[in-house]
């Protein structure tokens, strides 16, 4: 599904900073995959490039088979709508929408017409228990509704994979929990995720868990039985 | 269609009445931009209008000769000499000058006083032939002109102005028809035939219009002993000819029949409207630039104002649109959206300010035209089509700069915004 080589990233702002320096990364369909690592350690510019949100200098990335490399923005943006679900830390829920319009809004780019994609998004929010939420907007929920809206709209476009960026980072224990519980159910039923985190408790709900440090993957680790992790229930999370 | 998408629309006004005061002061700018504009234009028409209507039946291309005291010795005649304008002179100008359409002699007599039923006023006399109609149209309002055969009978019948009417008749009340009734002018009674319909405002040969008693120039010739004399001489151009080159050919000749000196400056007077109206063309030339200039820098001030408040709004609308771009808008999609937002805040705008202006407009000609009929302010259809079109082609220009920076956001900026 995603197959990284020798990815290299440098920014140059003022000082050249080289981020990434030669990732090799697989990653099969279906897979359920925790990149971790301290502030600083590329694993969010990893996730940028996994996103298509950010471009790489040197090495070769091929997503679902399509080799993603010197795209223009109008292909980028095609395949960031139809092959990838973003969920973020902080929700990126746009504020004047209420949570239907926020879900449709990834088939309005897709030019699907709008009774359509709001009886779609109404379906999705459903699934995700938020029926009775869909026509609230962003600042009448709760973090944890407002994660599962975004969840719904990364959903809608029956994405092949989900990123998801410190998707509890700004989330209590429980919903935290609960946000998780959700990514597991969707990886039980065939998608492809990948989170970013800091965050060990959440790191170890996965199937395999890609260390990254200063730029470079320092280990992989399979994670054979991800409700066993090293700090016990109670430290699950935070 | 995405743009006929009701979202769309529904965007736009989300994110304009999210800011309501920032919209309306932005949008404000080009409202009073073209409001200015179209006000001042209807103005400027409407100005012009009034004074075209004082100027109506004047012929632009006339000219007017009186003599004047002669001021060089010529010939042995001293200094300050009289003379005056004949009979005689009409036919040689008539004959020997070319260019020249009308040549009619003009007699007046100030200071003189009509009288009917009890009632005075102080009047001007002015004897005339019929051809004097094509120089300056009475614009009768009652009864009819006076013709040649007024003048070959010496008729004693006038044409007079509103006021006399007024002054003379008032038991006829405001409109009243006066023709048939007999007017008793210096001692002689004259039998009115025609009201002239001219205002008092407009150009006129020897006074008020409205107070000037018109009869048949052999008539006047006769009743105030006129003689061979001329008091004014009256002439039009031919198409093609100007008024300056007939009148100073006019005055040498006019020089050599009665012995002044060819250099004397003041003992033939000129009058010429083609400078007037020239004066007049060139002053509404002026107003009009000037109007456009103070419209148009206002509207284009709006603009820049517009602009300025959409690039403020994509700096803060960042997230948004990163957001956007990372779940699939293309730079397009932003571009649009951004551009429409522009075109609608200045056409909503701009659609108000024009409005605002006609209706105001309007209320101008319906409120005036009582009293000075011909007076139009309002703007054309074709005008206003033209403003709007105008505003749309200003919303797109100031969009345009906020656009392309919101084109340039990518989506990690966006979260990086966090």
């Amino acid at each position: 599904m995603i197959h990284l080589k020798g990815i290299h990233k440098t920014y140059n702002n003022g000082s050249p900073l080289h981020v990434l320096k030669g990732i090799d990364l697989d990653i099969r369909k279906g897979e359920f995959v925790a990149i971790m690592g301290a502030s600083g350690s590329g694993k969010s510019t990893l996730l940028n490039i996994l996103g298509i949100l950010d471009s790489y200098d040197e090495g070769e990335y091929t997503l679902a088979g399509t080799p993603i490399r010197h795209l223009s923005e109008t292909r980028a943006a095609d395949y960031r709508n139809r092959m990838i679900g973003f969920i973020f830390q902080s929700f990126n829920l746009i504020g004047f929408k209420n949570a239907v319009e926020n879900v449709a809004l990834p088939l309005f780019y897709q030019g699907v017409g709008r009774r359509k994609r709001n009886q779609l998004a109404l379906e999705y929010l459903d699934k995700l228990g938020l029926r009775d939420w869909a026509h609230h907007y962003p600042n009448e929920l709760s973090g944890g509704q407002k994660q599962r809206v975004a969840i719904a709209r990364a959903l809608i476009t029956q994405p092949q994979i989900i990123l998801a960026d410190e998707p509890t980072g700004a989330l209590d224990s429980h919903t935290s929990l609960e946000v998780m519980e959700i990514l597991k159910d969707l990886h039980r039923q065939g998608l492809t995720i990948v989170v970013v985190t800091h965050e060990s408790g959440v790191a170890y709900q996965t199937e395999k868990i890609v260390h990254i440090k200063d730029g470079l993957i320092e280990r992989i680790e399979e994670n054979l039985d991800p409700q066993k992790n090293p700090f016990g229930m109670s430290t699950q999370m935070k | 269609m995405r743009l006929f998408d009701t979202d769309q629309w529904e965007e736009i006004f989300d994110s304009l009445s999210k800011n309501r005061s920032r919209t309306f002061l932005t949008a404000f700018g080009i409202f009073w931009g073209i409001f200015m504009l179209i006000l001042l234009m209807g103005g400027g028409r409407g100005l012009e209008t009034m004074l075209g209507y004082n100027f109506a039946g004047f012929a632009s291309n006339s000219g007017f000769i009186f003599a004047e005291n002669t001021g060089k010795p010529y010939k042995g005649f001293r200094e300050g000499r009289r003379w005056s304008l004949e009979l005689s002179d009409i036919d040689r100008v008539r004959n020997c000058i070319a260019g020249v359409e009308v040549v009619t002699p003009l007699q007046q007599n100030w200071g003189s006083s009509a009288m009917a039923e009890n009632h005075s006023c102080r009047v001007t006399v002015s004897g005339e032939y019929p051809e004097y109609a094509l120089v300056d149209d009475p614009k009768i309002k009652f009864g009819r002109k006076l013709n040649d055969v007024d003048n070959q009978q010496h008729r004693k019948v006038c044409v007079v102005g509103t006021r006399i009417v007024e002054e003379l008749f008032p038991q006829l009340g405001k409109d009243g028809n006066p023709c048939g009734r007999f007017i008793q002018v210096d001692g002689v009674y004259y039998r009115i035939v025609g009201v002239s319909g001219k205002s008092a405002s407009g150009i006129s040969i020897g006074g008020n219009a409205q107070t000037t008693v018109h009869m048949p120039f052999l008539t006047m010739q006769q009743t105030y002993n006129r003689g061979n004399r001329v008091g004014v001489l009256a002439l039009t151009a031919l198409p093609g000819y100007k008024m300056s080159d007939v009148q100073a050919r006019t005055e040498q000749l006019l020089k050599r029949i009665h012995l002044i000196h060819p250099d004397d400056t003041q003992a033939v007077m000129k009058l010429n409207t083609e400078a007037v109206f020239g004066m007049i063309d060139s002053l509404f030339a002026g107003v009009s630039i000037l109007v456009w200039m103070i419209g148009l820098g206002t509207l284009i001030a709006g603009a820049i104002g517009v602009s300025n408040i959409m690039i403020v709004t994509v700096k803060e609308r960042t997230t948004e649109i990163g957001i956007r771009r990372a779940i699939g808008a293309t730079p397009m999609d932003i571009l649009g959206m951004v551009m429409s937002e522009s075109i609608v805040l200045t056409l909503v705008a701009g659609m108000s300010g024009i409005t605002l202006a006609v209706i105001i407009l309007q209320g101008m000609e319906s409120g005036l035209s009582a009293d000075t009929p011909g007076a139009q302010f309002q703007i054309s259809f074709g005008l206003a089509v033209g403003a709007a079109s105008l505003l749309a082609l200003l919303g797109v220009i100031a969009g345009l700069a906020p656009a392309f920076r919101a084109m340039q956001i990518k989506p990690v900026d966006a979260m990086r915004e966090e």
